[in-house]
């Protein structure tokens, strides 16, 4: 099992009345009403002192992402931050887990092929090359990528940064959306023949089928749990076995947002407001953002229409204690999370690379470090060992920081070390 | 009598299935993003033109993956230009609405001798920072009948959008009406000024701007950009009109390019 803490970099202050006032937290929200830049400076440095404490904690990778004009998560640069990550963490084995930079956004695209390859090698090869598509509101909305175009974009792109990893002579790329004559990137990912994969997704046919036949990790990067995704990810794992690969569970990424407290009723008092603040502002935009006409192709739009896969619930009707018990949140004390995560993620979805979402909306400093100290202490520990007895092979992790499977120590044994 | 025929172009890579009917001189009726409805407007045109309704690529039956073979306006210009050698039009009156205005008016730029007479309805192609056309892929499916019609929940609104009822019906109209905004917005997004007005003025033929006074979408400042460029072109408003001014007020429209084009 491969446990990594991802960090969105929200926007911690939003006003109380912010979706009632505004009309989006993404694309629109108006910077000079909302944030100042003094604060959004300790915001950044809040963010990287949480993974590298994370880092230091014993996690197995620490996660960054991209996006734009929003308030909800501000990394425009993953890679500004895995840098930082990765020269700090030098000497450890923890992976740096880039969720990453998009490539239809990057012009031209090699610019991801290049970054990665230095975070490689600043990093001595600790690197998780996310490679995912962008969100419409980013790609279509931000960064004025037309919709019809953006996954043929993406598919020319990634087939780009695999050759530019590992050809051997200078090529030229005669693309659609990208010409270059002479290719030949400088630097080289330390990693050979090039750092592991993974593609974060949403739940799209045609992705399933572009991951499997790709080989890399699919990552669902969910916030309504396990449960609202057990459908989808079976879906994917139908796809694995239809085109005959195995159903080895590093195959899988998810992210399941999480709080630790010492007591279920401790956890609530402690962290109620900020899962709230989290679905009520931070994921406040318009249904009609995320499929923008011509996003999609023909086959998911229809599919689409005919099934809505968004979830038919409004979250903001929904308070703590339903985000609980739906498992949007995993949450209470380490025994309910520890079990919570077994069966529901782990075992549930068969998902070998767990990210876990620590620092969640308004969630202060202090609250987070502490979340992500319980979390490491009492949890992490009971979780590491899931796999190793079935002897997985997590092709895709760094492979200088992949253990051997060890043997699985007993259920008494774990349970006296908690 | 509607006739229609599906005519291939592009190295029959795009098949473009083309409504047509009536009697006299031939009329090309380029649509909007919304897609093609024979709707009372054409029908009152056919009464004094033999009118061809030709569908954006990939909007027509059965043929969606039509559209990645065009790359960008170029591509589509010629495409037309196929369209009208294919159907042996040499020479046509052009209408065009909102985004097929825009393409009315490339096409009698780049091959003026095949227009004889040029009507564009709300047409977009250029843009002003101080009045930005609305990009109406933002625009929730609710709110956005009010942006192009001046009464967005009258037949009108039924006839451009589409039943609400039964279910399958509703959801029909909504993969149609999705797919022909995708379709045409690959050729204006983000921002729908492709460079117009670096070519407007081989526009040779007369030139008649309509446009809905209430224009919420393009507003009708917006005609400025053409007349001024077009030499001996003119405006036309109609009041108590939006974004769609011959969906709503198909007979007093139709009479003003009746009129203009001279039957």
């Amino acid at each position: 099992m491969k446990i990594s803490m991802f960090h969105l970099m929200p926007h911690r202050e939003l006003p109380a009345d912010f979706e009632k006032r505004y009309e989006s937290v993404w694309v629109t929200p108006p910077w000079g009403e909302l944030a100042d830049a003094r604060r959004v400076g300790q915001y950044y440095n809040w963010t990287i002192d949480e993974l590298l404490f994370a880092a230091r904690s014993g996690f197995d990778g620490v996660c960054t992402n991209e996006h734009h004009q929003n308030a909800y998560g501000f990394m425009p640069s993953p890679n500004i931050m895995g840098a930082v990550l990765a020269k700090a963490t030098n000497g450890s084995r923890v992976a740096i887990v880039q969720m990453g930079a998009t490539l239809p956004t990057s012009n031209p695209p090699i610019r991801v092929a290049e970054e990665y390859a230095m975070l490689d090698c600043i990093s001595g090869g600790r690197l998780v090359a996310g490679l995912p598509l962008g969100s419409p509101m980013d790609v279509n909305f931000c960064y004025g990528i037309t919709p019809m175009e953006h996954r043929e974009r993406y598919r020319e792109a990634f087939a780009l940064t695999l050759k530019a990893w590992q050809a051997r002579e200078i090529f030229a790329w005669n693309g659609k959306y990208t010409q270059l004559a002479n290719v030949n990137l400088w630097p080289r990912p330390i990693q050979q023949p090039h750092p592991p994969v993974w593609v974060p997704g949403s739940g799209s046919i045609s992705t399933f089928d572009f991951a499997v036949d790709n080989n890399v990790c699919y990552c669902f990067l969910s916030y309504s749990g396990a449960k609202a995704a057990k459908s989808m990810m079976d879906g994917y794992w139908h796809v694995v076995t239809d085109k005959g690969k195995d159903t080895n569970p590093y195959r899988a990424g998810f992210l399941q947002l999480v709080v630790v407290g010492e007591t279920d009723a401790q956890a609530e008092e402690k962290y109620a407001k900020h899962v709230e603040y989290f679905y009520h502002k931070c994921l406040h935009w318009p249904v009609q953002y995320l499929s923008p006409p011509g996003n999609q192709d023909y086959r998911s739009l229809v599919a689409a229409v005919a099934k809505p896969l968004r979830r038919a619930e409004d979250p903001k009707t929904l308070r703590y204690r339903d985000f609980v018990e739906k498992g949007y949140v995993i949450a209470g004390s380490p025994a309910t999370v520890r079990d919570r995560l077994k069966e529901e993620v782990i075992k549930g979805l068969n998902v070998g690379n767990l990210m876990v979402l620590l620092q969640i909306g308004s969630m202060p400093h202090e609250l987070t470090l502490e979340n992500i100290d319980l979390f490491a202490r009492k949890v992490l520990p009971e979780l590491r060992g899931e796999w190793n007895q079935e002897g997985w092979v997590n092709h895709w992790w760094p492979e200088g920081l992949r253990d051997a499977p060890a043997p699985r120590p007993s259920a008494g044994t774990v349970a006296s070390r908690a | 009598m509607r006739t229609e025929q599906t005519i291939s172009v592009w190295q029959n890579r795009v098949r473009m299935r083309v409504l047509s009917a009536g009697q006299g001189p031939a009329l090309v009726y380029c649509h909007g993003p919304w897609g093609l409805n024979w709707d009372p407007f054409l029908t009152e045109l056919a009464k004094s033109f033999t009118v061809y309704a030709p569908e954006h690529p990939g909007t027509s039956p059965g043929v969606p993956d039509d559209i990645y073979h065009l790359d960008g306006l170029w591509d589509l210009v010629l495409c037309y230009d196929e369209l009208l050698t294919a159907l042996k039009l040499e020479e046509v009156a052009l209408v065009g609405h909102s985004f097929g205005g825009m393409v009315a008016c490339e096409l009698a730029a780049a091959v003026p001798r095949r227009v004889r007479r040029l009507t564009l309805i709300d047409p977009i192609g250029f843009w002003r920072d101080a009045e930005p056309v609305v990009n109406w892929t933002m625009l929730s499916p609710t709110d956005m009948p009010a942006y192009i019609l001046r009464d967005p929940t009258g037949e009108a609104a039924q006839r451009m959008f589409g039943p609400t009822e039964p279910p399958e019906a509703a959801a029909a109209a909504r993969v149609r009406l999705m797919w022909a905004m995708g379709a045409t917005s690959k050729f204006i997004w983000p921002i729908p000024d492709k460079g117009l007005k670096k070519r407007i003025h081989r526009v040779s033929a007369p030139t008649l701007l309509i446009w809905g006074k209430e224009d919420r979408l393009v507003p009708l400042v917006y005609a400025d950009e053409f007349t001024r460029r077009i030499p001996g072109s003119r405006l036309q408003t109609v009041d108590g009109a939006g974004h769609a001014p011959q969906v709503e007020q198909p007979e007093r429209v139709a009479r003003m390019v009746r009129e203009f084009i001279g039957a």
